[in-house]
């Protein structure tokens, strides 16, 4: 096992060792729970598939990935172990990717336990498989570019609570980026390349495709390049701000 | 061997390091001492690859920060300021990541543990979490993670800070004992220390370098270095017989107390003889006459009062 996975098991070991990954997991699965049937009408709507259940996923991810985004690299500041952590011989690419992927494994996990829905529109019906085992990729990959998004803030400050403010503004910011309502809102002279690029970076845009199945690599692709960047750019700030 | 090439680093506006220049050999204990803001950790953070200097160069073991900083980080353990650990993890948990880190696996990583384990005696505190340790021992987890590797090269940045006199002397012990084939940084602001453990110091004001010797030779730089101290059991002007002595550089009259009296020599030489012929010729009140060791801590006044004024 090379330093990613080390840092990484130590990193996924620390949020079991508090309470807060249990108290992630049981809000995420109570919230998904009152999201999908009270206000997603999960019977009323008599179909065998779990698009209500997934259509909240990013206002659920809104508030949930920014709570175990914050402390990632703002802790680390806070207590001075990220000079320890830095000193030791570890590349930063490693460090970064190892707390990325604690957190995104966490949110997985928590993800993969509402495996009793998909077993009860099963016993209800016959859905889609695919399409649910698609849209349950795209609302993991989702929530890892929320994660990215919070590694960046979380590396701008030592302060974790100013850390979640800025990850769920940003996060709000590329959530409704896609949505009708922002993209109507444009003056018709803006030429439509620019509407079409604006919407191309907000995360309905692509999510929402996912979640109904339709199955194109360019939007996990650009799930992909999104965290890809946000991680490129919590290092650098890492590297600006680890001497404060 | 650590090779120090005019390292500078500044802060926008404020210079932190400036063009400071030193070697370490191997079997040094080198003291680094300043005042509060002198640019010790600034420098430490440097040498140890957390922080890139704006100028300059570090060298360990001819590996270069700059370029191969991982193999440079290989070769040393460090002891942050203030020993940050993670306090979520307990103390076996956390010294089992950086063996781990450090490359150990198996039954090494299981030795190396439990060795250092006992070097620092954690044994008790073993499978407490780090958060609810006391300082001392919270101190000692962070030399336990710095030591695992049995580094060539050790940074400690204040190692006994916040620990009581016996824990203290239990560093010290430790310190001496690694030291012998190794290069070891040791800051500090106590200067007992030095004395005690160091074979090298060197001082640093505003972030450069104001001196560097034994502690023997900085104490001998003290002006008070060879300096009578007399003690008058009534008032006598000891200045007017002194003047013919050429020996002498001055008297310094305890502002407390003017009948305990400083007389400095000049140069470092040796003025007992003539001073104490002096005081029977001329029939001092002498209570108490006898020969002043330089203290570094004198000789730690002199070079960094400057700084001091300049905050």
């Amino acid at each position: 096992m090379g330093n990613l996975g080390i840092l990484f098991k130590r990193e996924l070991a620390s949020y079991f060792a508090t309470p807060l990954a249990y108290i992630f997991i049981v809000i995420f699965l109570i919230t998904n729970g009152l999201f999908t049937f009270e206000l997603g009408g999960f019977f009323l709507r008599g179909q065998a598939d779990l698009l209500p259940f997934f259509s909240f996923h990013p206002w659920l991810y809104l508030f949930m990935v920014p709570a175990i985004a914050m402390t990632l690299w703002a802790d680390e500041r806070k207590t001075g172990t990220i000079e320890l952590l830095l000193t030791l011989p570890v590349r930063l690419v490693d460090a970064v990717l190892g707390k990325f992927l604690a957190a995104w494994a966490l949110t997985g996990i928590a993800l993969a336990l509402t495996f009793p829905i998909w077993i009860t529109v099963n016993y209800l019906g016959e859905p889609d498989n695919g399409v649910i085992f698609a849209a349950y990729l795209g609302s993991w990959f989702m929530a890892g570019g929320f994660l990215a998004i919070g590694s960046c803030m979380s590396a701008a400050t030592k302060n974790s609570v100013i850390a979640f403010i800025l990850t769920v503004s940003l996060c709000f910011v590329f959530v409704i980026m896609g949505s009708p309502i922002l993209l109507d809102a444009f003056p018709a002279w803006v030429p439509q390349v620019v509407v079409d690029a604006f919407a191309a970076m907000g995360f309905l845009t692509h999510y929402d495709s996912i979640s109904k199945g339709v199955l194109d690599i360019r939007d996990f692709l650009f799930f992909a390049a999104f965290i890809g960047a946000w991680l490129a750019a919590s290092a650098v700030v890492i590297e600006m701000k680890k001497a404060n | 061997m650590i090779e120090i090439n005019h390292l500078t680093k500044r802060f926008e506006q404020f210079t932190a390091v400036d063009d400071l220049s030193f070697q370490v050999a191997e079997g040094e204990v080198l003291g680094f001492l300043g005042p509060n803001g002198a640019g010790k950790s600034t420098t430490m953070k440097i040498i140890t690859g957390f922080l890139a200097p704006t100028a300059g160069s570090v060298r360990v073991d001819g590996h270069d920060l700059a370029s191969d900083a991982l193999a440079a980080k290989a070769l040393m353990g460090y002891l942050p300021e203030g020993a940050p650990s993670y306090g979520d993890m307990t103390t076996l948990d956390f010294l089992r990541f950086v063996a781990e880190v450090r490359g150990y696996r198996g039954e090494e990583l299981v030795e190396r543990v439990g060795r250092v384990l006992a070097q620092v005696e954690l044994e008790s505190v073993a499978l407490k979490k780090i958060e609810t340790l006391s300082k001392g021992f919270k101190r000692r987890v962070g030399l336990a993670q710095a030591i695992m590797h049995d580094p060539k090269v050790l940074i400690l940045d204040e190692p006994t800070d916040g620990l009581d006199p016996n824990q203290k002397q239990h560093v010290r012990e430790l310190i001496k004992n690694l030291a012998r084939d190794k290069i070891v940084i040791v800051s500090t602001h106590i200067l007992e220390e030095v004395s005690a453990v160091c074979t090298r110091a060197i001082i640093i004001a505003n972030g450069r370098l104001v001196a560097d010797g034994t502690p023997a030779e900085l104490e001998a730089r003290s002006k008070y270095h060879q300096a009578v101290s007399v003690t008058l059991g009534a008032d006598y002007d000891v200045a007017a017989d002194l003047a013919q002595l050429t020996k002498v550089a001055g008297v310094e009259v305890d502002p407390e107390d003017h009948r305990s009296l400083q007389i400095l020599a000049s140069g470092g030489q040796s003025i007992y003889a003539d001073v104490s012929q002096t005081a029977s010729d001329k029939g001092w009140p002498v209570e108490e006459l006898h020969v002043a060791r330089g203290q570094l801590e004198d000789f730690f006044k002199q070079v960094t009062a400057q700084g001091a004024q300049h905050g």
